[in-house]
């Protein structure tokens, strides 16, 4: 059944993945967004702070989206993304990690601009396989309450 | 890319702009953020908040990051042809507030650009530093779609040795 904002309490919410990650998606992901040596190339990453082929930040943002996604958004009713309060890249995250990604219910407010609708803040923390913290997020989006997300539902 | 000494607080730089297509759209919505009114033009058109196919805001701001990057590298390409020194900027500690303002809708143009905040000597980094920027993104009206508060390490000219 798909979640409203009824159903979003601050807690923990629950655990996703895990992902795994290959270094073709990270070098993929870098030559489009960051094509910096860091993220394309072992010896250059070697070199940097790094200290080995790492993944962009940004593609970090982006693997915690879609996890969010497969996790619950996309049984919510979910009308979007407001920002994001802070992101924290923490640790590299590589070739081979199996990403799990921690989500926890820090706030559940109404909306003002939008009655029918309430903001769900949530802290994701993404962690490799030896639960090491790689990065974590403080992310506002909108949920629609259950009346208007039931009328929703049936319209054509 | 400009050493920690070369940096001053208010220094602005327009990094480039982007024009998100339907394809581009889709195609990082299908791997990132699979929701309907980044995929489907008619579930986009019924959304509460976007009223057409909109790009995913991890999207626009990963499109800012690639502007930044080649900005930095056609400038670095212009330094050593000088014959000038270059920095090789470290990585990013994070960002903060970043707010997704106004939709990026299929057709539009953003123009990306960032304005140094703050410069600090790191604490823990000895010959590095950390840039605070602020950075925006406005579409072809002029209207203000995404900003966010970045940090990036960035090498001093003279490293203890």
């Amino acid at each position: 059944m798909t979640m409203t904002f009824e159903d979003f309490a601050p807690g923990p919410m629950g655990s996703y993945g895990p992902r795994h990650i290959t270094r073709e998606e990270i070098v993929a992901f870098a030559r489009e967004y960051d094509p910096q040596p860091m993220h394309l190339d072992e010896d250059a990453a070697n070199a940097s702070l790094l200290k080995g082929l790492a993944g962009s930040g940004w593609h970090m943002g982006s693997l915690m989206m879609r996890m969010l996604c497969d996790g619950f958004l996309l049984d919510t009713a979910f009308l979007g993304s407001l920002g994001v309060n802070e992101m924290k890249w923490l640790a590299p995250f590589r070739p081979g990690d199996d990403l799990m990604l921690d989500v926890e219910v820090l706030e559940a407010r109404g909306s003002k601009s939008r009655p029918t609708s309430g903001v769900v803040t949530l802290k994701c923390s993404m962690r490799n396989a030896t639960g090491r913290a790689i990065a974590e997020m403080v992310m506002a989006i909108m949920v629609d309450r259950r009346a208007d997300a039931a009328t929703r539902e049936v319209a054509p | 890319m400009n050493f920690l000494e070369d940096l001053q607080v208010g220094q602005t730089r327009e990094f480039g702009s982007f024009t998100f297509t339907a394809e581009s759209i889709k195609t990082f919505a299908r791997e990132f953020d699979p929701q309907t009114f980044h995929l489907d033009e008619d579930a986009a058109k019924r959304s509460a908040l976007f009223g057409g196919l909109a790009a995913s805001g991890w999207h626009v701001a990963s499109v800012s990051m690639g502007l930044r990057i080649r900005d930095a590298q056609r400038r670095e390409a212009e330094a050593k042809a000088r014959g000038e020194d270059y920095a090789a900027w470290g990585p990013s500690p994070g960002f903060r507030d970043l707010r997704w303002v106004k939709p990026v809708l299929v057709g539009d143009t953003i123009t990306y650009a960032s304005e140094v905040t703050d410069i600090r000597v790191s604490a823990t980094r000895p010959g590095w530093g950390i840039m605070q920027a602020s950075n925006t993104a406005k579409n072809q009206h002029g209207v203000l779609v995404m900003s966010f508060t970045a940090s990036v390490f960035v090498p001093q000219r003279v490293t203890k040795g």
